[in-house]
């Protein structure tokens, strides 16, 4: 062999900064920001009210948001993989429809609705998935299609009605004994863990982030995108069926009306979180992020009295300002 | 040659320009009118850097600049225009889902009160194609349609179009065909008589001796020096100053060997998807490089990409290593698990996450060698894997979670080959493996091929470059208008007459095809 030849290291614009081994410091700066601005809005938000930085609040929030919290987990990776889902409220609706129909109409016991529940989300998931794939539909026409088959779907299956199921569902809602948490909400974080692994540890997660980035590559690559995407669908949908359980324990009723919107929500939460919406770049930890910066936004500003327009205002304008932040992040990180 | 000097086009006087590092530092240059002088340098040296500043792209940090004797300094690509300077950058900037026409004429459409004289502006572009002998490009088909090589000759055609005294040329021929290459040079010729000063930048050497007047080589950022391109003979020479290096290893490779084994590795059997590629057989063996040559738009990439099972073939059989049952594959990962490999043509668009690391991209094609169970991946082994290929093809990075998008075009094609090094192919197929690489990457690369042979693997290298495959194949198929018109060995093979082969499917009904299999 001769000697190396001269290095050709392009010393262009784009020579980025320091090393990004999976060390633990560089992992906790990714998210610092994030932490950043959820401690800010927790300051303030407890300057400006007595009762904010209490228990009772986080007790609250912690309540609130598991069904967001799963969906969201759902929804980052489908944009990972540079689609996007709109079905999941009404998926919820559905499932939780279905829930209430078996469970009050029928009879039947929890342990046999829920697995019922979970099939009907992860069937339409599925749906959207094999639709947009083999057809090559863009997936936010096939699940804006799927947002109203399933929403009237809700309302076929209830006739328009809430079922209200009561006590046999309300446990999984509720905190546990002598515990501020409830098992919903102890699952959804067990939910964030597992997305999380799954996407950063796992060949799957490998694949939808390569997928996402530019699809032909992978499959010049040698490697099915078709399974990978469908099956991102699917998890989305599944996730959408237990956001439906415990939609539904916390308001001990299956309501057909349940949910609606709630796509924004967790499309703003993992935008908040930094994951891309043209694909191939995202974090389930961040979008967790997002998820409580909205529901801290949410608690904090009706505990303060703001009336719901103002908090739509100031929701809005802290997903661009979070959408901007990141923007200039990525500059900045391209930059050095 | 007129001795007689013209009168200076453009000045640089210690031009630098600083990023995180300095990229460039005290660059001198200068243009005469009616002037060809090309630009070299390895990837990174800092010949697109000085080009952009010159067409206005990017503003310099510190140095001077003087066109036609004025002081220089653009503030933007319009105002450059506006003087003159006419830029063609290596990438295609085209409109794909606009007319021919359209992109041509893009900024300066014939309009009235905001709506587009069509009638005007396909009269104005099809005089602007026909001035550079683009006869057969409609003005009205969509850019995108077009092959890679009429786009960038189209893109060409739209710089001449406009006010040019000053013409940038990055790479231009990277994609054309030998036949697009010499019109173009004959244009160029034209505009030189004309006092257009014109500079070129390509790493095909024997396309600078035979038009350019002077060259100018800058290493690292620096200005070297100016030379005469006289003064260099043979051309290849000049690399001595483009890497300091010398030319033993350039030599070594010329001195040929070899690794071709008696066993057949892979047989094509009259693989069809017409129009781009009709009835082509040929066989290769254990060891063997096989080049295959042609024109762009002859079907060789097609060809490859039906090989691998990314097209769909309409008729057409594969035997591997000599089995008996052929095989034809419909997705590309049939394609992999039966053992070959594809490194592709456009690096951006269909060989590599550009966004993603090194890692990433190294171990996408194999990440089942590195998982335990349930799919998870190994971390330290994946990293181990990687760290093993870096140093082994040399590719330089600050680490391997650099992402691809921020390396030179050389690095980035080693990273591409890297993902198959690790998958154990026998059978490799090549699409321009060094196209718009340096020549030190290219070196290495070939280097690889040599490699690779000697451990009994197939190779199949489509180059438009032909001294590439003169340097590394020891066959060369030669196709022309889809057909694989003829096959030379290193004894047989002469430049006449593959170009002859080359553009012989072009000029008459050729049916001649190759039948069964040489020696």
């Amino acid at each position: 062999m001769t000697d190396a030849p001269a290095p050709v290291i392009e010393t262009s614009a784009v020579d980025s900064p320091r090393s990004q081994r999976g060390s633990l410091l560089s992992s906790l700066l990714q998210y610092a920001g994030l932490v950043g601005v959820l401690m800010l809005l927790i300051l303030i938000f407890s300057l400006m009210s007595n009762n904010f930085l209490s228990k009772q609040t986080l007790i609250t929030i912690a309540n609130q948001i598991p069904d967001l919290l799963v969906i969201a987990v759902g929804m980052t990776l489908v944009l990972i993989i540079g689609g996007i889902d709109l079905s999941v409220g009404s998926l919820l609706a559905l499932s939780s429809a279905v829930m209430g129909v078996c469970m009050v109409n029928y009879g039947w016991p929890l342990w046999a609705a829920v697995p019922v529940c979970l099939s009907v989300g992860a069937f339409c998931g599925m749906l959207n998935g094999v639709i947009s794939v083999k057809a090559g539909i863009p997936s936010f026409i096939v699940t804006l299609g799927m947002l109203e088959m399933a929403r009237g779907s809700a309302y076929l299956m209830t006739d328009s009605q809430t079922k209200y199921i009561g006590s046999s569902i309300e446990w999984i809602g509720v905190p546990l004994k002598g515990f501020a948490f409830s098992p919903a909400f102890l699952l959804s974080l067990v939910i964030v863990a597992l997305g999380q692994y799954l996407l950063t540890r796992t060949v799957f997660g490998r694949y939808c982030v390569a997928i996402g980035t530019n699809a032909e590559a992978v499959r010049m690559s040698g490697i099915r995108t078709a399974p990978c995407s469908i099956a991102v669908f699917t998890i989305s949908g599944l996730l959408c069926g237990l956001a439906g359980v415990m939609q539904t324990s916390r308001l001990s009723t299956a309501d057909p009306n349940a949910a609606v919107g709630l796509e924004l929500a967790a499309i703003a939460a993992c935008v908040i979180g930094g994951t891309s919406l043209m694909g191939g770049r995202g974090s389930v930890i961040n979008t967790f992020f997002g998820v409580l910066i909205i529901a801290v936004l949410q608690t904090g500003l009706a505990q303060i009295g703001a009336t719901d327009p103002i908090k739509r205002v100031i929701t809005g304008a802290v997903i661009i300002i979070a959408v901007l932040l990141d923007a200039a992040r990525q500059r900045w990180k391209r930059r050095g | 040659m007129n001795d007689a000097p013209q009168p200076l086009r453009l000045t640089v006087r210690d031009l630098s320009k600083d990023y995180v590092v300095r990229v460039l530092d005290g660059v001198q240059f200068e243009l005469r009118a009616g002037e060809i002088h090309a630009l070299l340098g390895a990837n990174g040296a800092g010949k697109s850097t000085l080009c952009k500043i010159i067409a206005g792209l990017i503003p310099a940090t510190s140095g001077t600049m003087t066109l036609n004797g004025v002081p220089y300094s653009p503030a933007d690509k319009r105002f450059a225009e506006s003087q003159g300077v006419q830029i063609v950058q290596q990438e295609l900037n085209l409109i794909p889902t606009l007319s021919v026409a359209e992109n041509l004429l893009l900024g300066r459409y014939p309009q009235r009160w905001g709506i587009i004289d069509r009638r005007a502006l396909h009269a104005q572009a099809r005089v602007a194609l026909d001035r550079f002998g683009l006869t057969e490009i409609r003005t009205d088909r969509s850019a995108g349609s077009l092959g890679v090589g009429q786009q960038q000759m189209l893109e060409i055609a739209a710089a001449l179009d406009r006010n040019c005294e000053l013409l940038i040329l990055d790479e231009p021929t990277a994609a054309l065909s030998a036949g697009e290459t010499e019109r173009l040079f004959q244009r160029l010729a034209e505009l030189r008589k004309q006092g257009v000063g014109i500079i070129y930048i390509s790493h095909r050497l024997d396309e600078i001796a035979k038009i350019a007047d002077r060259l100018t080589v800058l290493r690292d950022g620096k200005y070297v020096s100016t030379h005469a391109v006289s003064e260099f003979q043979p051309i290849e020479r000049v690399i001595d100053l483009m890497t300091g290096e010398t030319q033993a290893a350039l030599h070594a490779l010329q001195n040929h060997r070899s690794y071709t084994t008696e066993r057949t590795m892979i047989r094509v059997a009259g693989m069809s998807r017409a129009p781009a590629v009709r009835d082509v057989s040929f066989s290769v063996r254990a060891g063997e490089r096989y080049g295959i040559a042609g024109l762009v738009g002859s079907g060789r990439t097609e060809l490859l990409r039906l090989i691998f099972g990314a097209d769909r073939a309409e008729s057409g059989e594969l035997f591997l290593r000599g089995e008996t049952e052929s095989r034809r594959f419909h997705h590309p990962q049939a394609a992999v698990a039966a053992g070959l490999a594809m490194v592709t043509e456009d690096r951006k668009q269909n060989g590599l996450l550009l966004s993603q690391s090194i890692r990433v991209n190294t171990t996408l094609s194999s990440l089942e060698l590195l998982t335990g169970a349930a799919g998870v991946i190994n971390r330290r082994q994946e990293v181990a894997v990687v760290e093993a290929e870096r140093v082994r093809l040399q590719i330089h990075a600050r680490d391997i979670e650099q992402s691809v998008g921020t390396l030179s075009g050389g690095n980035q094609q080693k990273v591409a080959v890297a993902k198959w090094l690790l998958k154990e192919a026998d059978v490799f197929l090549f699409d321009e493996p060094t196209r718009g690489i340096d020549v030190a990457a290219r070196r290495n690369i070939h280097q690889l091929f040599d490699q690779l042979a000697a451990q009994g693997k197939a190779l199949i290298i489509v180059s438009s470059d032909l001294e590439e495959l003169f340097e590394t194949c020891d066959r060369i198929g030669v196709m022309s208008a889809g057909r694989l018109v003829s096959e030379y060995t290193r004894e047989t093979w002469s430049y006449e007459a593959i170009m002859q082969d080359c553009f012989s499917g072009y000029t008459q009904q050729a049916t001649r095809t190759v039948s069964g299999i040489t020696s």
